[in-house]
């Protein structure tokens, strides 16, 4: 199965390497095929930022993102840009505190807010991808736990190893507390 | 008696590729000497010959690669000094030596000069200047002197023209030198200085072209404009090198001399300290 | 300054990587040893990771003033012996053909790799194309036959830059990598073998003192026996045309019988130097021709044309120049219609109607983003009726 992931928000935010992250566990530690790319020239030294990811159980062709299944919105403009418009089926992830949304079925969390909880504000991506990998199960929580591990620097894989366990427990409890909404 | 004047073997024969020589160059012509001039530094040197690469561009100067029996490269228009940058920076026990002329040191070449200098990349660097590109005819280049007429300044060159060492000087060149071809002696010895020396070296070497400079502006033969360079040159080494720019409208004097002998640190390609 | 320190050559092992960063490392477990170049994207990255890696395994890497002196520093590193590259995109790739020509007349073998951004001029810094592929096959004054890849993964990106140093070796002269600024900047699995699986090949060289010598007379493969300064051969190396002996000669027929070899000892290795990839050939009535990034668009529009029962295939030169046309024409003798897909207006669709003596369907953009497997689709439904 292929699965297009766009994660979008704005410079500084941390997207591209958090898209590196995912493709890098879902590649090497997970097994599948993955391809990342993103976008290039001053877009990403501030200003919108998106990286798309491309996940397959089998070689991946067309390596861009055409209709993607997940979009990961950390700002406004990211939302009014990929978040709007969502194919059928599509699932949207954003960040609650940075983006105003209102349909429902879109899945929330405030991964700012709770990077800035643990320190560091910068940790906030990767908050986010615990948060996607609880909730999407595109990819598994060892293999990100791996990939972070090799891709920050020594000095702050504390605080992303904290940052990912959050996310994906804010991931949990979120979906329990969905499943008890549905059984009562 | 005659037999007894035969030269069986001339001393830097050894240095010269006999088998293509008669050269190209025309009667009058100051490459010749100035060629033999560095033989006799690289004999004098006592460096080991197998270490050393000449490198030259596009022109007649250009030429002097083919004729010198070592390893020899003769390269595109304006590309000798990266070239030789090259050579230097994959073999850094090579003495490299770029041998080429003012068009092509400093016109189609001149951002390579600049950088090199700047750098301070261990290599020599001699530049015959006749003023024009001798080689196509006698057309106008950078060196070419305010006034001076060539086949395509028929009314007279009306750009000022580059003041050679003080360029190379201000660039941070680590010894710079300025003759005419007719101080072979002098010649020689800057261009054994320059061998010994570590760094950028750059030696200016004024050479009559009778046929693409001296025939345009009425000098005569070759001798000539040797003669007249030399009349017109007086040795300064302490000159200011801010008007040692060369001006054939006025009385001024070509200014020769060492000019710049200093130390810097010298290039070292990035990051690693090889101790 | 930081000192030399144990870091492996050849990073053995699966790593998620970029395709310029591939590029660089598949270069380093060729044996480069010498990078000059002038930043410009969206090659950089090629230059970034080789001045990280390079100066830590005792090799040179130097930026220069511009892709003029860079590659003019490349030919004089590889006569003093070293494995030499540079890296560029459109603009600097120009600049290059000027001693990219030096490259070939005096036999200097060394790797360049135009990661293509859309052109002419400035054009697309930051997006990809394909329309330097004719630049490399006459781009220089003169007749010569070039070697070119096109890879189309960053896993590609790594291995045909150990093909390219290959190549360069042992047929001395300048060897493209046509990759692109898609292939360039995604990111993917690339396997990097153990260092004594990667097969290496090194120049014939000219052993150490031989005077005198006649330099340039080539062996029965039309590649002659290199020497390297500051080995005592007083050898000389001209752009000239010259004789065997490597000097200066005017004569017509030197000239003539000097080009012909450099072309010949392209042209007669044919065989040995293209790589193809043919993809459900075997019973196809409609193939698409594509190469580099845009083949993985072609790809999938060959699998959903055949989930629609077209029997559609894929032709994919690896090795673009010299043009695999035999393969091309073997292929012809079983399938009539082709397809050609590329980023830019007909470059390489002309070479294939050329070799095919009859027209392909052209799917051509110029530039700045891939043709989209639906349109590739469209032309393969479209010359299959």
């Amino acid at each position: 199965m292929r699965q297009e992931i766009q994660l979008a928000g704005f410079g500084g935010q941390g997207i591209i390497l958090a898209g590196f992250v995912l493709g890098r566990a879902a590649s090497i530690y997970d097994g599948k095929e993955a391809v990342f790319t993103q976008s290039y020239g001053p877009e990403a030294r501030g200003g919108a930022c998106a990286a798309e990811v491309v996940i397959s159980d089998g070689p991946i062709d067309y390596p861009l993102v055409t209709r993607p299944d997940l979009v990961v919105c950390m700002s406004q403009e990211a939302y009014s840009k990929y978040g709007v418009a969502l194919a059928d089926g599509a699932e949207l992830i954003i960040d609650s505190d940075l983006v105003e949304a209102g349909s429902n079925g879109i899945k929330r969390l405030p991964a700012m807010r709770l990077a800035t909880d643990l320190g560091n504000r910068m940790a906030a991506n990767v908050v986010m991808l615990g948060f996607l990998a609880s909730v999407t199960g595109v990819v598994s929580r060892e293999a990100l736990e791996q990939s972070v591990r090799e891709t920050v620097k020594p000095r702050l894989l504390e605080l992303n190893m904290s940052a990912l366990k959050t996310g994906f427990e804010y991931g949990l409890s979120e979906s329990s507390a969905n499943q008890q909404k549905a059984a009562t | 008696m005659s037999g007894e004047l035969m030269v069986q073997d001339h001393p830097l024969d050894g240095l010269l590729r006999a088998d293509r020589l008669p050269h190209i160059w025309c009667p009058g012509c100051g490459l010749g000497s100035i060629m033999s001039c560095l033989t006799s530094a690289i004999t004098e040197s006592g460096t080991d010959l197998n270490q050393h690469a000449i490198v030259s561009g596009i022109g007649c100067t250009g030429r002097v690669a083919g004729y010198l029996k070592l390893d020899s490269f003769h390269t595109t228009h304006g590309r000798a000094i990266p070239f030789a940058i090259g050579l230097k920076l994959a073999k850094p026990e090579l003495v490299v030596t770029v041998f080429s002329g003012d068009g092509d040191l400093f016109s189609i070449g001149g951002n390579h000069f600049l950088h090199a200098a700047r750098r301070n990349i261990d290599i020599n660097v001699i530049c015959v200047n006749n003023f024009n590109y001798g080689m196509t005819g006698g057309q106008c280049g950078p060196t070419t002197p305010t006034g001076a007429r060539t086949t395509t300044t028929p009314f007279g060159n009306s750009e000022p023209a580059f003041n050679l060492p003080h360029l190379a000087a201000s660039l941070g060149a680590v010894y710079v030198a300025r003759w005419t071809s007719l101080h072979v002696r002098q010649v020689h010895h800057s261009m054994l200085n320059a061998i010994r020396k570590p760094g950028f070296t750059f030696i200016e070497v004024i050479s009559p072209c009778p046929v693409g400079f001296g025939k345009s502006n009425e000098i005569g033969e070759g001798l000539d404009e040797m003669r007249m360079y030399r009349t017109n040159s007086v040795v300064d080494p302490d000159a200011d090198l801010a008007n040692a720019g060369i001006d054939m409208q006025r009385d001024s004097p070509i200014v020769l001399g060492d000019f710049v002998d200093i130390e810097r640190p010298v290039f070292a390609p990035s990051g690693v300290d090889r101790g | 300054m930081v000192t030399a320190e144990a870091e492996p050559r050849v990073l053995t092992g699966q790593h998620f990587m970029n395709g310029d960063i591939a590029f660089a490392e598949g270069a380093l477990a060729a044996g480069c040893t010498f990078f000059a170049g002038y930043p410009i994207t969206p090659s950089t990255e090629v230059a970034e990771r080789l001045s990280r890696r390079l100066p830590k395994l005792g090799g040179v890497y130097v930026q220069m003033e511009d892709e003029l002196a860079s590659i003019a520093a490349v030919l004089g590193g590889s006569w003093s012996g070293a494995k030499a590259m540079t890296a560029t995109s459109g603009p600097g790739f120009t600049l290059m053909m000027e001693n990219f020509g030096l490259g070939v007349m005096t036999e200097t073998p060394c790797v360049i790799i135009d990661v293509q951004r859309g052109g002419p001029s400035t054009g697309l810094p930051t997006l990809v194309s394909q329309a330097d592929v004719m630049q490399a096959k006459w781009g220089s004054h003169g007749d010569y036959e070039p070697i070119a890849f096109a890879p189309a993964s960053p896993q590609e990106m790594f291995d045909l830059a150990i093909s390219a140093f290959n190549a360069a070796e042992r047929f001395r002269m300048p060897v493209f990598v046509m990759a692109d600024e898609l292939v360039g900047h995604m990111t993917e699995r690339v396997t990097i073998p153990s260092e004594d699986r990667v097969s290496i090949v090194n120049r014939k060289r000219v052993p150490a003192g031989s005077e005198d010598r006649l330099f340039y007379a080539a062996d029965e493969d039309l590649v002659p026996p290199m020497p390297i300064a500051g080995e005592g051969h007083a050898f000389h190396v001209t752009g000239l045309t010259h004789d065997e002996r490597g000097y200066p000669a005017g004569d017509p027929l030197v000239h003539d019988r000097l080009v012909r070899r450099l072309t010949h000892k392209v042209q007669i290795h044919e065989k040995e130097l293209t790589q193809v990839e043919e993809l459900m050939t075997e019973d196809a009535e409609v193939v698409v021709v594509a190469y580099g990034a845009m083949s993985r668009s072609a790809r999938q529009a060959v699998m959903v044309a055949r989930e629609r029962g077209i029997k559609a295939g894929m032709f994919r030169p690896i090795t673009l120049w010299p043009f695999p046309f035999r393969k091309l024409r073997g292929l012809a003798n079983q399938v009539n219609r082709f397809v050609v897909a590329e980023m830019n207006l007909g470059q390489i669709a002309r070479e294939v109607e050329r070799h095919l003596r009859r027209p392909a369907t052209w799917v051509t953009h110029a530039g700045g983003k891939m043709i989209p497997p639906e349109e590739v689709l469209l032309a393969l439904q479209e010359t299959a009726r």
